[in-house]
């Protein structure tokens, strides 16, 4: 996250005449620049990631298309510099962290518990994360374990939430994770969860012999597409 | 996080990380389950725990009778085929749960290895993921706990008073002096003392404030200081001198007779009696 960010930046900073020269460069680059300290001062004064939308609101001048240019020079400057912060694109908006290798030092400072983070927390939130809006047999069925408990705790936490129910025999809840849950593990939005893993050795099933080879290239024979077909193919319901 | 090697059940979250656990330990495929010996090696993990509560392990047991099903299927002959419809390898089931599952596990471990607030970045204010634990002091401003948070603290005592034993006939009611002495012993191993600590749970509603009346007291000379980290919050007691002798000696010397019993014990004035 903070890494695209800030490639995307160096190629804007480069682009727009870094090291800049003379002229109407040299202005834009000190406006950018002093765009890119209010900015700073921003996020933070906000603490919270703040979207692009309040951010150009509260400004009340530079445009969009400014902001976001500001930002990325920002997170650049940062990456650039070895600074103790980063520009983080997190739930949404732009969000200053620390940086993970300055985490040791800072958790000793403020001498916090860092939030507790279960293997049975972290498969529930998978589940949900990758298969929202799902209900609790949808993470029972996956686990393999009662997943009450894990599912309560996880939204007293404010990680998941209850976003419906579904028109099922006995209308189950469905849960979802929330902005929390993005803040939590630093992911600008759902899209940017890694992709699940496609099943693996799943595709033993398709063997070489299922293929065949035709004027329109190469494709699965319908036994073998009946065979992929027993494993969900995508991951993610959107 | 890992743990060392002995098998508990805990160990594993549930029967289809048990399962993984024994593929990987055989070093075999999870397309191709040695079905017999990982069934003879599930069920003897669970023979380990003779202490296994149904409630825990129920979900243990469910695997342990389709891994027992599957075996007994795949012991048998092929019925005759009716149909065309190849007969499936009854372990086929279990396969896709446990790919599945492992799908899921490494996106759980890809979630918990990612920079967590809190944990490994931070940001500003710092998050509160975890509230603190208790015991751990917040360094948050505190003040003198006045007379409106101490009542309000006493009520929440009062509240939580269990009702006290029916038949105690006789018992002699505590006086306030007895109160005062409880309150500073308590202070002889420890610098402070919570409020609500104060009270046992089963204390009636006479000692409650026979001993609320005598922290008053101490209070008001200056003996004990109430302290309160925030509005609402626990009230902490310290002594405001040095030690518990010095207390005393604070006590018979300004405190009002009633708090150190006068010149002797058994005249009654002291008692905080409501009779």
């Amino acid at each position: 996250m903070e890494t695209d960010a800030a490639a995307i930046a160096e190629e804007t900073a480069n682009g727009n005449g870094h090291p800049v020269a003379e002229g109407g460069d040299a202005a834009r680059a000190g406006d950018l620049a002093h765009l890119g300290g209010v900015l700073e001062s921003l996020l933070f004064a906000a603490g919270a990631p703040v979207t692009v939308a309040r951010l150009v609101e509260a400004l009340g001048g530079p445009g969009r298309a400014e902001v976001v240019a500001a930002l990325e020079a920002l997170a650049a400057g940062y990456e650039r510099e070895g600074r103790g912060l980063r520009l983080a694109r997190v739930a949404g908006g732009y969000q200053l962290r620390t940086p993970p290798e300055h985490g040791p030092w800072v958790r000793r400072l403020l001498g916090q518990r860092p939030p507790r983070l279960s293997r049975a927390t972290l498969e529930t939130l998978a589940i949900v994360a990758y298969r929202q809006p799902c209900t609790r047999v949808d993470v029972e069925a996956i686990r393999g374990v009662d997943a009450d408990a894990v599912l309560t705790t996880l939204v007293e936490r404010r990680l998941v939430r209850i976003v419906g129910r579904k028109e099922a025999p006995g209308r189950p809840l469905l849960y979802g994770t929330t902005r929390e849950f993005l803040e939590l593990f630093g992911l600008p939005d759902l899209g940017a969860l890694p992709p699940l893993r496609e099943v693996g050795e799943g595709a033993d099933v398709l063997t070489a012999q299922d293929l065949t080879v035709g004027p329109g290239g190469v494709a699965a024979t319908p036994a073998a597409s009946e065979a992929a077909g027993d494993w969900p193919s995508d991951c993610r319901s959107s | 996080m890992t743990a060392p090697c002995t098998v508990e059940l805990e160990l594993f979250r549930g029967p289809l990380d048990l399962l993984l656990h024994l593929i990987k330990k055989n070093e075999v495929q999870i397309t191709d389950i040695p079905i017999a010996t990982i069934t003879d090696q599930y069920l003897a993990l669970l023979e380990q725990r003779p202490d296994l509560n149904l409630d825990g392990a129920g979900e243990y047991l469910v695997m342990a009778a389709t891994l027992m099903v599957i075996k007994s299927r795949m012991l048998l002959p092929e019925p005759a085929v009716e149909d065309d419809e190849p007969e499936e390898d009854p372990r086929a089931d279990l396969v896709r749960q446990l790919l599945e599952y492992q799908r899921f596990r490494e996106a759980a471990a890809a979630l918990g290895d990612r920079p967590i607030l809190a944990r490994d970045v931070f940001a500003n204010p710092p998050a509160a993921a975890d509230p603190a634990p208790p015991g751990e002091a917040v360094p948050a401003t505190a003040h003198e706990a006045s007379l409106g948070d101490l009542l309000a603290a006493l009520r929440e005592v009062l509240a939580r008073r269990r009702p006290p034993p029916r038949h105690e006939v006789g018992e002699p009611e505590r006086s306030i002096a007895e109160c005062v002495r409880m309150i500073l012993a308590r202070f002889t191993l420890v610098d402070e003392v919570d409020f609500a600590d104060l009270f046992a749970p089963e204390a009636g509603r006479h000692e409650v404030i026979a001993t609320f009346l005598a922290l008053l007291e101490l209070i008001r000379v200056r003996v004990v200081r109430a302290r309160q980290e925030q509005r609402f919050g626990a009230i902490t007691l310290a002594l405001a001198v040095a030690d518990v002798a010095e207390a005393t000696a604070r006590v018979r010397e300004t405190g009002h007779r009633m708090l150190w019993g006068g010149g002797d014990d058994g005249d009654g004035n002291g008692r905080c009696g409501d009779r």
